[in-house]
């Protein structure tokens, strides 16, 4: 039987890895955008989960919101992308170093 | 039909935006200036209808709780509008100048205005982050608005990066909130954490999420490092706008969600500020001193104001509250004055952000030199300007406060903050540079820039009438 | 008379404005006719307050602009005249008015003249406000504000590319000074809930039985606390041990500003400051206990440092520190109208030793080592006579100024039963001897024995011009004189009256005029105390010791060559004298300069946290690694602390 418990290990499972990836990948910056998605997938998991529990539907409005809003983000974000590498001939997180001190 | 009353600024706002879009899209590049005048037309009626909304002593809530209007927000919106205006025009002959006076940077201000609107008046945390997502949105576009620096791009991407972990962590903790109290809305949540009794540890975890959030939005240590690499990398006007409008928003945000709807749990949230205000005091202030850039100088010292905002929220009483609305004010007045002195310093080809550009300006032009001092002055806290003021209030309520430690540090740490800035003045003053022009600009940006110095000024020898605001509004 | 004290500060605040703006419009003479004429007129005016006061002796007190209110607590600009603001303010105005008309004549060539005069007219200004004030407020402002302008003209000529650790020195003292004045005007308005002084005093009694625990256990009155965080700033601003050494350092500015920023006016400020707080200070044993021996082992200490300097101006400087410490020590003893009376005539024979010290730099194309000049008597008269009267006076020659002052203060010392007061005697004692002595050695090396100047700068060499010698001149008369009149009523008359409170166990002015003679007397009865012979016995060691009159010996050497031994013997005697006194005192007061102000205090303390400010600074910045993993790294090891904190609390 699954319990309201086992939702929420699996999402902060979840939220722990993409965060987790972040900070490890020093290589594609790619990956760093697929990190930030499955973060907001861990936060909808939750959200659904919740609002299954509490018998609210805010929760899974609010879902439909993230998904949008992530959508949104995931272009911006491709597009900052496309100039760096524009710019720079590179998506290596580690080439990103000329801002520091 | 319910009342819409109350968002008519936002709904001005926001077809006020699809007007200007649409509008920029049919202009020749030599017809900018058209969508510009659009631009500051659509702030005017913002600023208007924002103006004549109602808002009684009690607050409306409208669209079934996402929605409020109350005098703090109609009082925040028109100044945000004030300075979103300023920054537009201080913004004008730098993008000219740089081949980046394009339509998208009025709309995407446009955008991150909106989005600081809504986040103003959000009484539910679905708003709230919508909002915040429209700000961020456009602010991770306008850093990478100038497609050739490579800087830029490196600025937009890490801005973009931690950005999008920030919201992912300020999410997870709405969710667990959300979990706790069974509500979005923020006084229900308030509500039902009192009921429950404060302190549950899950009730805890989610507010540590959200005050992380809230941390990254102002620029707190350790969720500060985007912050000197956004300021320096972003085009100046860029950075003029970042680092002036969406602080009234974190603000906003901290008030909303920490205050109002996390009140019941400050005797979890309250500690940690201390600890990140401290923080922030501490590294923003050294930091500053090691720089030779002064975006990135400015950067950290808004670290360091961000402390003192954060001092005053944590004092946990309503004279807290007053100074850090006050303080936000004050400088956010001030760093528009400081990025505008950036951009006037500035030419075509020419970025004027390290130190040294700076020397020798008093034999240039000593009008301009003299606007800086007033804004190193007031940045410092010295007296008779504002920043004097925004400090001293705040170190009130914190005595008040019974935090006489915390006073006592804040005033060590900006006593050492206090070098950097008259450091700037020396340059100034003492030592010869080998410019010789004086700075030219537009009489509207010359204009507009000597009135903002001015007004430091003025605000601190006559801080009374906005102090009273602040009491007023935040009552 | 409103109208009057509104006039006085804000004339000087005019030009200033004028000055600086428009300075470029009205050219150089304009600027210097207006802003002169300004302080003229505020020193005229001036004049007429303490006129008004001498006659009426009515105290003003009320508020001018009420800048705001908060809690109740009212922050306003205010003029407290009483006959001790308004001596000040006859004190400030003269010197100013005479530094203005010198600067004239000395920054002649400078291409920052009107800047110049722009700042000269706005310190006096912040001076004037920092005197007259009625609040703590204000008291603070104009203390900040005559910090700034020091600032503003120390960098003057300080165009030498130096590092950010080197700056942050002067910074971070005067900081820690005006930390401690803050926090002092902090506890009285936390205790009292006004800043006004009036209020404030009324309350100094009960204060004394208020309980601060400043570390944990321990409680303290809170009237002490305030007290000695208010004499912290004014050990700052003032240059008291250990907070002294931005004030020779501060000699790189032009010298119209030592004399009128660095010895006659804003260093004093301190000593003014704690002789206003007289209500309070006089409720805290405690407090003037550290105010005691802090003011003279400034007085002694500083004094020996300034046998071994070459600098001209910096052996004034050092003579500067020293008798600021007399004052202190004055305070300390609550002979607070002996500190003001030397304050007084300090103001006076300082700012003329420093100006003739400027004509004498002006004469030699700015040459300020002592090593290099010798001889100079006979190229620049009226300098040499001036410096002479300021030289007379600074040692307590009987009959100057300078005696009168000093002398009263001294004996007050020996009257003293605060904690502390014998060790002060000594020290003060003492120091007469090392005054005399460092004085006249530069005296000396300056004005008479061999010339040691350039061939190049003696072609040129002639007296200043009058606007030089004319403010010499008018220094020099109250350096001589104005210890007559005054020593009477303003020590052991009704002078002062109100201003200045004195509890009845602690007056040792009353105890030590009981029976005043009258100035002439006084002298009398001082002839027969210790410090006159000793002021005489360093003049003396500094003639012998540096007054050898090359031309004669060789001559001498000739013609009486049987005599020759004797002389050779009294050479050796010399050499005696050179190893066991003079090599002493040379060497304690190099070992005090070397180990104790070099090493120690700025080496390890001022340069020492500066540099460990920007140690920090940089270490802290590798952090920032411009590596994004390592940001994200950062937020999320934030994230897990505050997490773990609330989980571990919870």
């Amino acid at each position: 039987m699954l319990t309201l418990t086992h939702f929420l290990t699996l999402s902060a499972i979840l939220f722990s890895i993409s965060i987790a990836g972040i900070f490890i990948n020093r290589k594609n910056m790619i990956l760093l955008l697929m990190c930030i998605e499955l973060m907001l997938l861990a936060v909808n998991f939750n959200f659904i989960a919740l609002s299954r529990y509490l018998d609210d539907i805010a929760g899974q409005v609010f879902v439909f919101f993230v998904l949008t809003v992530a959508a949104a983000e995931a272009a911006i974000g491709l597009a900052i992308l496309v100039i760096v590498f524009r710019t720079r001939q590179s998506i290596n997180v580690q080439d990103l170093d000329s801002l520091k001190g | 039909m319910p009342d819409v009353s109350p968002a008519f600024a936002e709904i001005f706002l926001a077809v006020g935006i699809c007007v200007v879009l649409i509008t920029d899209l049919f202009l020749p590049q030599a017809r900018r200036d058209i969508t510009y005048v659009l631009a500051l037309l659509c702030l005017v009626g913002t600023a208007w209808i924002s103006s004549t909304i109602e808002v009684g002593s009690s607050p409306t809530v409208r669209f079934s709780g996402l929605f409020i209007a109350d005098p703090l927000s109609q009082f925040l919106k028109i100044f945000v509008i004030a300075i979103v205006g300023v920054a537009f025009v201080y913004s004008r002959e730098y993008l000219r100048e740089r081949d980046l006076y394009k339509g998208e940077y009025y709309v995407l201000g446009l955008f991150a205005l909106l989005g600081i609107m809504v986040m103003i008046s959000a009484f539910s945390m679905l708003t709230m982050y919508l909002g915040l997502e429209m700000l961020s949105l456009a602010l991770y576009a306008m850093v990478a608005f100038d497609r050739e620096s490579p800087i830029a791009a490196e600025a937009a991407m890490k801005y973009f990066v931690l950005g999008a972990i920030a919201s992912g962590i300020l999410l997870y903790g709405m969710s667990i909130i959300y979990g706790v109290t069974g509500s979005l809305q923020l006084d229900q949540v308030a509500a039902n954490l009192m009921a429950s009794g404060p302190g549950q540890w899950s009730a805890g975890l989610g507010v540590v999420f959200i005050l992380v959030g809230v941390a990254f939005k102002f620029g707190a240590v350790p969720f500060h490092m985007w912050l000197p690499d956004v300021y320096q990398g972003a085009p100046t006007s860029v950075t003029l706008f970042i680092g002036t409008a969406p602080k009234i928003a974190a603000f906003a945000m901290a008030i909303r969600l920490l205050v109002e709807g996390l009140g019941p749990e400050a005797a979890t949230w309250q500690p940690m500020l201390t600890v990140l205000a401290v923080l922030s005091l501490a590294v923003g202030n050294i930091l500053a001193i090691a720089q030779t850039n002064i975006k990135r100088m400015l950067a950290y010292s808004a670290i360091a104001h961000v402390g003192f905002i954060l001092l005053g929220l944590l004092a946990g009483n309503e004279a807290g509250r007053e100074a850090a609305l006050f303080y936000t004010l004050i400088y956010v007045i001030m760093a528009a004055g400081a990025f505008g002195m950036v951009i006037l310093m500035s030419r075509a080809g020419f970025e004027a952000d390290r130190l040294d550009d700076y020397k020798g300006l008093n034999a240039r032009s000593p009008w301009f030199a003299g606007i800086m001092l007033v804004l190193m002055f007031s940045l410092t806290g010295l007296p008779p300007f504002a920043g004097f003021f925004a400090k001293w209030s705040i170190l009130a309520a914190l005595v008040d406060a019974d935090k006489i430690w915390l006073a006592a540090l804040a005033v060590l740490f900006s006593v050492i903050g206090a070098f950097y800035y008259l450091r700037v003045v020396r340059l100034m003053y003492f030592d010869q540079g080998l410019d010789r022009t004086a700075p030219e600009a537009g009489l509207d940006l010359r204009i507009l820039l000597s009135l903002n110095g001015l007004a430091l000024l003025a605000l601190g020898l006559f801080p009374d009438w906005l102090l009273r605001i602040c009491t007023a509004v935040m009552a | 008379m409103e109208t009057i004290y509104l006039a006085i500060p804000l004339a000087p605040l005019a030009a200033a404005i004028i000055a600086g703006l428009f300075g470029r419009m009205i050219g150089r003479s304009g600027t210097h006719w207006i802003t002169i004429i300004a302080v003229a007129l505020s020193f005229a005016l001036s004049v007429l307050v303490l006129q008004d006061q001498l006659v009426t002796d009515r105290v003003f007190n009320g508020s001018v602009y009420t800048w705001m209110v908060v809690d109740g607590v009212n922050m306003e600009i205010g003029f407290l005249i009483d006959r001790l603001s308004a001596l000040m303010m006859v004190v400030v105005t003269f010197v100013s008015f005479m530094v203005h008309v010198y600067t004239v004549g000395y920054m002649h060539d400078d291409p920052g003249y009107q800047r110049f005069f722009c700042y000269i007219s706005l310190f006096t200004f912040a001076m004037l406000m920092l005197v007259m004030a009625n609040n703590f407020l204000q008291l603070f402002f104009g203390w900040e504000a005559v910090g700034l302008v020091s600032y503003l003209l120390i960098g003057f000529w300080y165009t030498r590319p130096t590092a950010i650790v080197a700056n942050l020195k002067a910074f971070l003292v005067n900081r820690v000074g005006d930390f401690g004045f803050l926090l002092g005007i902090a506890t009285l308005l936390f205790f009292t809930g006004s800043l006004d002084y009036v209020e404030v005093f009324a309350t100094a009694e009960s204060l004394q039985n208020q309980y601060i625990e400043v570390f944990a256990g321990i409680p303290w009155s809170a009237v002490s606390v305030a007290c000695i965080l208010l004499f912290v700033g004014a050990m700052g601003k003032s240059a008291q041990m250990p907070l002294h050494v931005w004030l020779p350092d501060s000699m790189e500015g032009p010298t119209p500003i030592s004399a009128l920023i660095h010895a006659a006016t804003m260093v004093t400020a301190g000593v003014f400051m704690v002789a206003r707080m007289s209500p309070l200070f006089e409720y805290s044993e405690a407090a003037l206990s550290v105010v005691l021996v802090v003011g003279a082992t400034t007085a002694l200490l500083t004094g020996l440092l300034g046998i071994v300097q070459n600098d001209i101006k910096r052996i004034i400087a050092y003579s500067t520190l020293s008798q600021l410490g007399y004052m202190t020590v004055a305070l300390g003893s609550s002979a607070y109208a002996a500190g003001i009376f030397h304050l007084t005539t300090h103001a006076f024979f300082k700012a003329l030793l420093f100006l003739a010290a400027g004509s004498v730099i002006l004469a030699l194309h700015h040459e300020q080592d002592i090593r290099r000049m010798g001889g100079l008597k006979k190229y620049l008269p009226i300098t040499y006579w001036t410096f002479l009267a300021g030289a007379l006076a600074l040692i307590g020659f009987p009959g100057t100024a300078g005696f009168f002052s000093k002398d009263a203060l001294i004996e007050a010392v020996g009257y003293s039963t605060t904690p502390g007061a014998s060790y002060a005697f000594v020290c003060v004692v003492a120091g007469v001897f090392v005054t005399a002595l460092y004085t006249f050695r530069m005296f000396f090396l300056v004005f008479h024995g061999q010339e040691r100047i350039d061939e190049d700068a003696r072609q040129h060499l002639h007296e200043s011009p009058w606007v030089v010698t004319l403010p010499l001149i008018l220094l020099a008369i109250p350096s001589l004189l104005i210890g007559w009149p005054t020593i009477g009523p303003l020590l052991f008359g009704d002078y002062f009256g109100s201003s200045l409170a004195v509890l009845q166990q602690h007056d040792v002015l009353r105890q030590l005029g009981t029976g005043f003679p009258g100035a002439l007397g006084f002298l009398e009865h001082a002839l027969m105390s210790p410090a006159v012979y000793l002021a005489a016995a360093g003049l003396f060691v500094a003639w012998y010791l540096y007054l050898r009159n090359p031309d004669i010996v060789p001559a001498l050497q000739r013609r009486f060559s049987h005599l020759y031994k004797l002389l050779l013997n009294k050479y050796y005697l010399d050499d005696f004298n050179d190893k066991v006194f003079a090599r002493g005192s040379l060497a304690i007061g190099d070992m005090f300069w070397r180990v104790g102000d070099d090493a120690v205090i700025d080496g390890v303390f001022v340069d020492g946290s500066g540099r460990l400010i920007g140690w920090v600074s940089g270490v802290l910045s590798r952090f920032q690694t411009g590596y994004l993993y390592g940001y994200a790294f950062a937020m999320v090891i934030g994230l897990c602390a505050l997490t773990g904190w609330m989980l571990l609390s919870g």
